[in-house]
């Protein structure tokens, strides 16, 4: 076996696949190590892939030629555009995947990726020289060689499965823990902690009754995740709604004293964005009910996933809940739900390019990061992957700034806030979500994944055709009309005497597509995804000049940098509180150094005169 | 590490005392070279001051030993209660001078490193800065109110109730599939939120500034020559300021003369006198200054025809009303020669100012200040005839940068904390 590689990945999910993939489209001789091989691309919790905020994390990963929309498109059984009646900022776009063909489309496109090695194994240690890493230990004593290693081993690192009264070890139901390797981190100083995070109990579709249910239909428009997946290629199917009421709530209620939730025995803290079903009761115990989606697991799966009840509570309490909904009066749980409580790292030792800042060579991404999602560890993986090769390539690492992406914002948040509960992606988190728009991805982030020499051929060109075109389009919306003019072409706009170009004109709303495409036909026919993206920026143009003046604002700010040693100590009256936030994040420039949270303005203004002081 | 710095922080000697404040971290080494000891921290006690150099005997004085960092600069501190001859502060200062380490004072140095030291917010510093210069009672009190942090907790209501308003916006935004978060009842809730708030940010707003309490309410007197404005100015600020001479044209500049009337802050405005015809150049220059003058006045006093008021709001005075040929003449009656009607314009303009100053227990806000309130005013304005909600949620994102600017930081995941704590959302 060859055991030399520039980059080694640690896990098969949705991180470890996207980074080595990304490691190996920028060159790379990666290792990709894995429990079971066929456990790679696995979804470990509901088969969906996007929606809110994730959606525009699926699109961008995709923009910078990674896998998951691909892999997404070509296992899709429904469709779903989130917030279709809101602006296109926070549409989120999300599908239902058929969890066999998820799972085959990536390991497919794995096997095809060159210069990309699947390994099977359990990592044990990191093997270090100087506090570098230099390489991989795997239980059965084979030593890899690597520049550098990316952990992604997500819910896997002291995983422990709870349900009821019942304990596991594991990392999800079935599968066992990675306890040395995470016992070797501890050993290592890494700063680590726990969280949790549950899994509802899957149903047999065939118990359930859904005549009597109210029906969700896929999303008849043809849109896909990925602009480079032509169709849809698997027939769609519906989902079903039902509702939890007073009887389950009352089921629940008495079986809170059996939930480890509630028993203490879980430590970690579970998201409040997904809480479980009896978190929902608890702590929200005035409403009357909770909506329940029933999603097929597949095409030609019985496996029923009813999203909205994770659960850890016993198996028969959870029977008996289920039971009480609408619908599902004689459904049978195929495989009961659980909660898995987990070491992942405190994100705060991460810098920007994920690299671990105490040992150089170490990468982390994923759950393990303290984010739960398989969008949010996607778009780790690729980052971590991409700077993991170029850290063995001895090339520039890729840093995405919170003006570029979302996922920009999401590494910001984790490197410099941590996490005190599973981090989940929201659009809430984006504060230039006006031009971080799922719909604009590939404008914004294939030239960045083109300057760093990570995307492909197929991607490069469409972006290159997409490119001129606009280029066309915009020119022609600088051509500029007058307010009677616009009268006489039938818009009837205040007469304000003023000039504007057709581009400033469009988001008037007297000025509608039919009338825009009249006067600049190269818009009308461009195809819709371009045509929207124009539309959307038109619409928005003068918040986003606004927004230009804050992003140059941040950006001179990111130039004022902060040495990584830094003692914040020494700038007296800075409360403890402070301190230990910003030894926690180490900022690296006073606009990062802003965004920590409890940071006054004073404290900056601060840390800024110690900055110059120490600089004269 | 930064200089340690000494000033004299009381008055200009000669006085009863002079506390002489030290600050930075050869503060005790300073005072253990003047005194021979270094007192027990924060208890104050008498010791014989002697120049470290020679030995010579220097004052007997009263000395605290502040350590850091909970001092007023964040640093070391010492204070010397030494007698307040001009020639024993001098000494005291000189010797100070002299150790290694140690620089007088820049204006305004101690505050700033307070600030450096995180010890107080931009806002209290501001209202420190007006307490130090407050020469007025009144000034005196609206800035202990700012230094107590009046505005700051008031902003910090402000802001609460903004992440509120964001919280709701975004949960209507993101979540309104969620059956917990109704769509359109959540939209007028918004709304009425924001209508409320701004009501209050602007009568924030519409309180007078904190320069008019600090520089006084400028008062202009203006009129043809001759009408008596210098004289009445002299009168009014007790002094002679300005020249007085049956000569027209003889004030050719405006005449600023800050003085308190009952315990408010004025600057008075001498003019040069209205006319046809300039005699010069330069008492044509003088007419256009004083009608900018007369544009920029709180209180006008117009000693002119009283049908030709230049502006609506301006006071007409009848003065001279002891000479026999003025009686009659509409107006109030005065004379600042026989000082009838003296008390009148004095009751006057302090009514007048009451209006235009912060009322007891307000605070006047800054131009800092005022600058960060107007633009909150102005997102909310727009977030609340925004129709598009996602435009609407980030005019409310830059109504909460700009209380930022005021106060902390109001980062996304305090809003987070309402909205998940207000709403039960996720599958
Ligand atoms: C029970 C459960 C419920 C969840 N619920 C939700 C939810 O409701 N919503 C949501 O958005 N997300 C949920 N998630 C999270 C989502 O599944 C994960 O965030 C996402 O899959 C993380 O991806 P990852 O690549 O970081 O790790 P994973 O997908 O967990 O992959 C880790 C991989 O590492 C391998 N591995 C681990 N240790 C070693 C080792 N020492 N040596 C070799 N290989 C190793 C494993 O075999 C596995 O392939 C849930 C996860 C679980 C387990
Ligand atoms: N009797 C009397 N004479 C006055 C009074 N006020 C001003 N005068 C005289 O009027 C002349 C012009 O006064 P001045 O104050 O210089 O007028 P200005 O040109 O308006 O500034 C001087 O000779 C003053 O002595 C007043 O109240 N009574
Ligand atoms: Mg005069």
């Amino acid at each position: 076996m060859h055991t030399s590689y520039d980059v080694i990945v640690v896990g098969g999910g949705h991180a470890g696949c996207e980074a080595a993939a990304a490691a190996a489209r920028k060159g790379a001789a990666v290792a990709l190590l894995t429990f079971d091989r066929n456990t790679v691309g696995a979804m470990s919790c509901n088969p969906a892939i996007g929606g809110l905020g994730k959606g525009h994390l699926v699109r961008e990963v995709d923009a910078l030629d990674g896998l998951i929309a691909r892999a997404a498109d070509a296992a899709a059984i429904h469709y779903r555009m989130l917030n279709s009646s809101k602006g296109s900022a926070v549409q989120g776009p999300r599908v239902q995947a058929d969890r066999k063909r998820y799972k085959g489309a990536i390991q497919a496109m794995l096997a095809q990726q060159s210069g990309l090695t699947l390994l099977e194994g359990e990592a044990v240690a990191l093997a270090t020289e100087h506090g570098r890493v230099t390489g991989l230990i795997l239980a059965d004593g084979t030593a890899l060689t690597g520049r550098a290693v990316v952990l992604a081993t997500g819910t896997f690192l002291g995983g422990r499965l709870f349900r009821g009264e019942e304990r596991n070890e594991g990392g999800r139901t079935g599968e066992r823990a990675a306890t040395a390797l995470g016992h070797q981190l501890r050993d290592l100083g890494l700063p680590i902690a726990r969280l949790k995070t549950g899994t509802p109990p899957r149903l047999d579709g065939r118990t359930i009754d859904w005549g009597a249910l109210e029906e969700q239909p896929s999303d008849s428009r043809n849109w896909t995740m990925s602009p480079l997946s032509s169709t849809r290629v698997l027939p769609q199917l519906a989902c079903a709604i039902t509702r939890t009421n007073e009887a389950t709530h009352q089921i629940i209620r008495e079986g809170l004293g059996r939930s480890p939730l509630f028993s203490g025995a879980i430590e970690g803290r579970g998201p409040r964005y997904c809480p479980s079903i009896e978190d929902k009761i608890l702590r929200f115990g005035d409403r009357d009910g909770h909506q329940i989606f029933l999603e097929p697991e597949g095409l030609d799966d019985r496996l029923v996933y009813p999203n909205g009840i994770s659960t850890s509570l016993p198996t028969d309490v959870q029977q008996a809940m289920v039971r009480s909904m609408h619908g599902l009066d004689k459904a049978e749980i195929v495989v009961p739900g659980y909660a898995v409580e987990y070491d992942h790292i405190d994100p705060r030792a991460l810098d920007s390019s994920l690299a671990v800042r105490a040992m150089p060579g170490l990468f982390c991404a994923g759950q393990i990061n303290g984010t739960t999602g398989y969008e949010e560890a996607a778009a780790q993986g690729l980052v971590a992957g991409v700077n993991a090769a170029a850290h063995a390539r001895d090339e520039m690492p890729m840093i995405l700034d919170r003006a570029s992406s979302y996922i920009g914002v999401m590494i910001d948040d984790l490197v410099l806030q941590g996490v005190t509960e599973p981090y989940r992606m929201l659009t809430a988190r984006a504060e230039y979500r006006l031009r971080l728009r799922a719909d604009n991805a590939e404008t914004r982030l294939v030239p960045i994944g083109l300057e760093h020499g990570f995307v492909g051929e197929e991607r490069r060109r469409r972006y290159a055709a997409r490119q001129d075109r606009r280029g066309l389009i915009d020119a022609e919306l600088r051509r500029c009309m007058t307010a009677s003019e616009m009268a006489r072409v039938g818009a009837a706009v205040r007469q304000d005497g003023a000039r504007r170009s057709l581009f400033d004109w469009a988001r008037f709303p007297e000025v509608g597509r039919a009338l825009l495409f009249d006067l600049a036909p190269s818009l009308r026919d461009a195809p819709e995804d371009l045509r929207d993206e124009i539309w959307e920026d038109a619409h928005y143009a003068p918040y986003l000049e606004r927004q230009d003046a804050e992003i140059a604002d941040l950006r001179r700010n990111e130039r004022v940098t902060i040495p990584a040693a830094f003692d914040y100590r020494c700038i007296g009256g800075l409360s403890a509180e402070m301190i230990e936030r910003l030894e926690g994040a180490r900022p690296d420039s006073l606009a990062a150094a802003g965004r920590v949270r409890g940071i006054t303005p004073a404290a900056l203004a601060a840390i800024l005169v110690h900055l110059r002081r120490e600089a004269a | 590490m930064a200089d340690t710095i000494f000033a004299l922080s009381s008055g200009a000697p000669p006085a009863g005392i002079g506390v002489i404040r030290i600050s930075g971290g050869d503060a005790a080494t300073a005072l253990s070279a003047l005194a021979g000891r270094l007192p027990e921290p924060r208890r104050a006690s008498l010791a014989l001051l002697s120049d470290p150099s020679d030995g010579a005997p220097l004052d007997r004085a009263l000395l605290l030993w502040l350590p850091g960092p909970g001092t007023a600069t964040g640093e070391d501190m010492g204070e010397l209660h030494c007698h307040g001859g001009r020639a024993v502060v001098a000494a005291v200062e000189r010797a100070l001078g002299r150790m290694a380490g140690l620089r007088r004072a820049e204006p305004g140095e101690f505050t700033r490193r307070a600030l450096a030291n995180g010890r107080m917010d931009l806002n209290a510093v501001e209202g420190l800065a007006d307490l130090l210069a407050a020469e007025t009672e009144q000034q005196r009190r609206a800035a202990l109110l700012m230094t107590e942090g009046h505005f700051s907790r008031r902003i910090e209501g402000w802001r609460l109730r903004l992440l509120d308003l964001s919280a709701m916006a975004e949960a209507a935004l993101d979540f309104s599939d969620e059956d917990d978060v109704p769509d359109a009842a959540i939209e007028a809730r918004i709304g009425e939120g924001i209508a409320a708030l701004a009501q209050d940010v602007a009568q924030v707003l519409a309180a007078p500034s904190a320069e008019r309490l600090r520089d006084g309410v400028r008062v202009v007197l203006a009129g043809p020559p001759n009408a008596g404005k210098s004289t009445l100015l002299n009168a009014l600020v007790g002094r002679d300021a300005a020249i007085v001479s049956d000569v027209a044209g003889t004030t050719r500049d405006r005449i600023e003369v800050p003085a308190a009337l009952g315990g408010v802050a004025f600057l008075f405005t001498d003019t040069a006198g209205l006319r046809a015809e300039a005699g010069d150049a330069v008492e044509a220059i003088g007419m256009d200054r004083a009608r900018a003058a007369m544009d920029a006045a709180d209180i006008l006093l117009w000693l002119g025809d009283p049908d030709a008021l230049p502006r609506e709001d301006a006071v007409p005075i009848a003065a001279q009303s002891d000479r026999m040929d003025h009686r009659g003449h509409p107006g109030l009656k005065l004379s600042a020669l026989s000082g009838e009607g003296m008390d009148a314009l004095a009751r006057l303009l302090l009514e007048k100012a009451a209006a235009l100053l912060p009322r007891e227990g307000d605070y006047a806000l800054h131009a800092r200040q005022r600058q960060g309130v107007t633009a909150l005013l102005r997102y909310l304005g727009q977030a609340g005839r925004q129709a598009d909600l996602l435009m609407l949620a980030e005019d409310l994102r830059q109504a909460r940068r700009a209380i930022d600017t005021l106060t902390g930081q109001a980062g996304t995941e305090d809003m987070l904390d309402r909205l998940f704590a207000g709403f039960c959302i996720g599958k």
